[in-house]
């Protein structure tokens, strides 16, 4: 049978297995849209900006492992669309966007909302595409989601011209694909794995770093049974947060820029580091000059290209991370009488002093809301269960210190871009896939009003996510490095004008709540948490002068942690 | 440390970009880069020449694999070689200097083409050096305009790149 262009876009999603799509109209997609009105089988998320429906897809994605799914018009569709690709592609989230393109004869003609979408995409997505006709739409967004799915996940744009949307073609929607330029993944080799496992053996001061690679590859049961088997210390990335439970004693905390000082000494000091799925970023190593001078390295990822990137691997293992993680877990069975705690019992004991400074230590106050201990009663009140999203700044560090989590794909935050504006849309994304969970979008008001306007999607698709929003009246970041590095010169980090943010959730159809009193914050919680059915906006107010610690400052190294004033010291 | 980089690349629209962006993103050296499509229409074969240290080679060579349109690629100096330029020079030659200008392009195994009375166009083929060294011998004539057509090569041993 023949069908339009757009009807096999849609068809093609619902062979793909596509439950809601992302997105926003306008006219290069309205042969999209028309389509998507014909049909039950995918459902369409219209969103109030189209950054929202990158974030949202995202959201979605992150939570569900799925891919998510974005539908955007040309020109301004697409430009709007960037910020939330390249945060996707940032942090290696599948995701397939579809934008529509002006008819293929006016292409390169200045049109009406014409922009070269490939072109502009191109440096932030893992390959995109652009249709030149009817035939090739369904084998085009075959490949689009296996090419975002699959090895190290990515976003993935298909550019569709309008006209080809109204041409005819016969829908066969392939069953695999083939592509010569596109390798499947490297798999393990067993000599890698016993060279691994014997440097593991011998080492004295290991740690076991894990990354957003074992969130994504679902890896999280493996590395547990590996940390445990060894009895290593483990820490976890921003973005790998949920891979070893915050509660276990094996678990030495998030390490970086605002780790713990457990888990960057113990990265400086370290003989052995086993990095598997995460990349050495700079937020991580600090300068690169005295990263743990003493380490041998041993590198799991998927992408060989960040293998050697920042650091030297002297194992490196280029394979999907669960396969690796488990075949070590073989060759440790195996090995079984060969492990010998004795041999890192020093190491623990300077581990366990390290972690006597608590430095996530803050002081408490019964007069001023501290956002770290809204963080803190948040995890209360939803068991540690809720998904939790941020927008970026010192609330996002907040959360990742505080909340504990013990599930992996729960933390969902924009860790390698940074993008102000993620958290509300990400959290209705993450609400779609998960309606009876709770949901909370931990942000503030600087963050908040980039994407505020998606209140009204989660009103349409009745979502009620709960908004965290710890209104410190600063850009709160911004703020604290200005307080470090610029004589406290407050340059435009001040957030002046503020909305009623009660009023404007009201505005919105939702509930909105002022909490300024820490005695009052657990209890508004609670109720805001047994208001299942409805979206409740929380402004905390909160400590203005409050800042992350600790803090591996722009060029120091992971020895070099500042400390919170007032903060214990070790006692040599 | 100069090297080499043959690329297959699908023939596909905006491939030439992916590899032209990804240097300038990634701030990597581009000293020439040839593209033309193989004896298979579907593959490109663009030939790189680029300079870095190990880590710094390694590192274009691995990014460069990760776009989805390269199929393979070498580093084709790391063995044997051979590497060919193109060079067009268009001179202002005086009668009295036109033996002296053939004498220089016969030992390049180049060729004259006589544009008028005034000018001529010198073509030769060979190493960047080789083609260094005429630029050098030509030094005592005016060039209006030059053109080269930058580095392709293959190994010159049986190994072949193939997708």
């Amino acid at each position: 049978m023949q069908l339009t262009g757009a009807d096999i876009v849609v068809k093609s999603l619902e062979k793909e297995g596509v439950e809601f799509v992302f997105g926003y109209p306008g006219g290069a997609a309205l042969h999209i849209y028309d389509a998507f009105h014909r049909q039950n089988e995918v459902e369409h998320i219209l969103v109030r900006h189209e950054q929202g429906a990158t974030h949202a897809a995202d959201g979605y994605a992150r939570s569900t492992g799925k891919p998510g799914v974005v539908l955007v018009t040309s020109g301004p569709g697409i430009t709007n669309a960037v910020t939330g690709i390249a945060t996707a592609y940032m942090d290696s989230i599948p995701m397939v966007v579809l934008s529509g393109q002006v008819m293929k004869p006016l292409i390169g003609y200045d049109a009406f909302q014409e922009i070269d979408a490939v072109g502009i995409s191109r440096p932030c997505v893992k390959h995109n595409f652009l249709i030149q006709n009817v035939e090739e739409i369904a084998a085009t967004i075959k490949k689009a989601f296996h090419i975002a799915t699959t090895g190290r996940p990515g976003p993935v744009l298909v550019d569709i011209p309008k006209d080809i949307t109204a041409q005819l073609s016969e829908f066969l929607y392939p069953e695999s694909v083939e592509m010569r330029s596109y390798p499947e993944p490297a798999t393990t080799q067993p000599s890698e794995i016993v060279t691994a496992v014997e440097a593991m053996l011998n080492a004295k001061r290991p740690v076991v770093y894990t990354g957003g690679g074992v969130v994504l590859a679902h890896a999280q049961e493996g590395l547990r049974d590996m940390v445990k088997a060894l009895g290593f210390p483990c820490t976890n990335t921003l973005m790998g947060l949920g891979a070893y439970p915050h509660d276990d004693p094996l678990f030495i905390g998030m390490l970086g820029m605002h780790g713990t000082y457990e888990a960057n000494m113990t990265m400086f000091e370290s003989d052995l580091i086993i990095a598997l799925g995460a990349r050495f970023d700079d937020r991580i190593t600090g300068t690169l000059d005295n990263f743990a001078p003493n380490a041998k390295v041993i590198h799991v990822d998927i992408d060989p290209s960040v293998i050697d990137k920042n650091i030297k691997a002297d194992i490196p293992i280029v394979a999907d991370v669960k396969e690796v993680i488990n075949a070590f877990n073989a060759e440790l069975d195996r090995r079984r009488d060969d492990i010998n705690p004795s041999l890192i019992a020093d190491w623990w004991k300077k581990i366990r002093a390290w972690q006597g400074l608590d430095s996530f230590w803050y002081e408490k106050s019964d007069t001023i809301i501290k956002p770290q201990f809204v963080v803190e009663k948040l995890h209360e009140v939803t068991g540690g269960e809720a998904y939790v999203t941020s927008d970026v700044g010192q609330h996002q560090m907040f959360a990742a210190q505080f909340y504990g989590f013990s599930d992996t794909h729960k933390w969902i935050n924009s860790g390698g871009l940074g993008t102000m504006g993620f958290g509300l849309p990400s959290a209705l994304g993450v609400k779609i896939a998960h309606r009876d969970a709770d949901v909370a979008c931990i942000t503030g008001e600087g963050s908040i009003q980039m994407c505020i306007q998606e209140l009204a999607t989660c009103k349409q698709y009745d979502l009620p996510v709960k908004v965290i929003n710890l209104n410190n009246r600063y850009l709160g970041m911004v703020r604290q490095w200005q307080e470090f590095s610029y004589e406290k010169r407050y340059s435009n980090s001040y957030m002046d004008s503020l909305p009623d943010f009660v009023a404007l959730a009201e505005a919105y159809g939702h509930v909105g709540m002022q909490i300024d009193k820490p005695g009052d914050v657990e209890g508004a919680l609670r109720e805001a948490f047994a208001m299942k059915d409805r979206l409740v906006f929380m402004d905390f107010i909160t400590d203005q002068q409050e800042n992350v610690y600790p803090m591996i400052e722009s060029g120091k190294g992971h020895s070099e942690m500042r400390m919170r004033p007032g903060s214990a010291s070790l006692a040599e | 440390m100069r090297h080499i980089i043959s690329v297959l690349l699908e023939n596909e629209s905006g491939a030439l970009s992916r590899v032209s962006g990804l240097f300038s993103a990634r701030g990597y050296n581009i000293e020439s880069l040839t593209v033309a499509p193989t004896n298979d229409p579907t593959l490109s074969r663009m030939t790189i020449v680029t300079t870095g240290d190990e880590r710094r080679i390694d590192q274009i060579e691995k990014q460069l694999n990760k776009l989805v349109d390269v199929a393979a690629l070498k580093d084709i100096t790391l063995g044997g070689h051979l590497e060919r330029e193109v060079v067009l020079a268009k001179v202002i030659v005086a009668p009295e200097q036109k033996a002296e200008l053939d004498t220089i392009v016969k030992a390049f195994n180049g060729s004259l083409i006589t544009v008028s009375d005034a000018q001529c166009i010198v073509e030769m083929s060979g190493s960047s050096e080789k083609v260094d060294e005429l630029l050098k011998s030509l030094a005592s004539l005016t060039i209006i305009e030059l053109a080269r057509s930058g580095v392709t090569g293959l190994s010159s041993d049986e190994s072949s790149l193939t997708a």
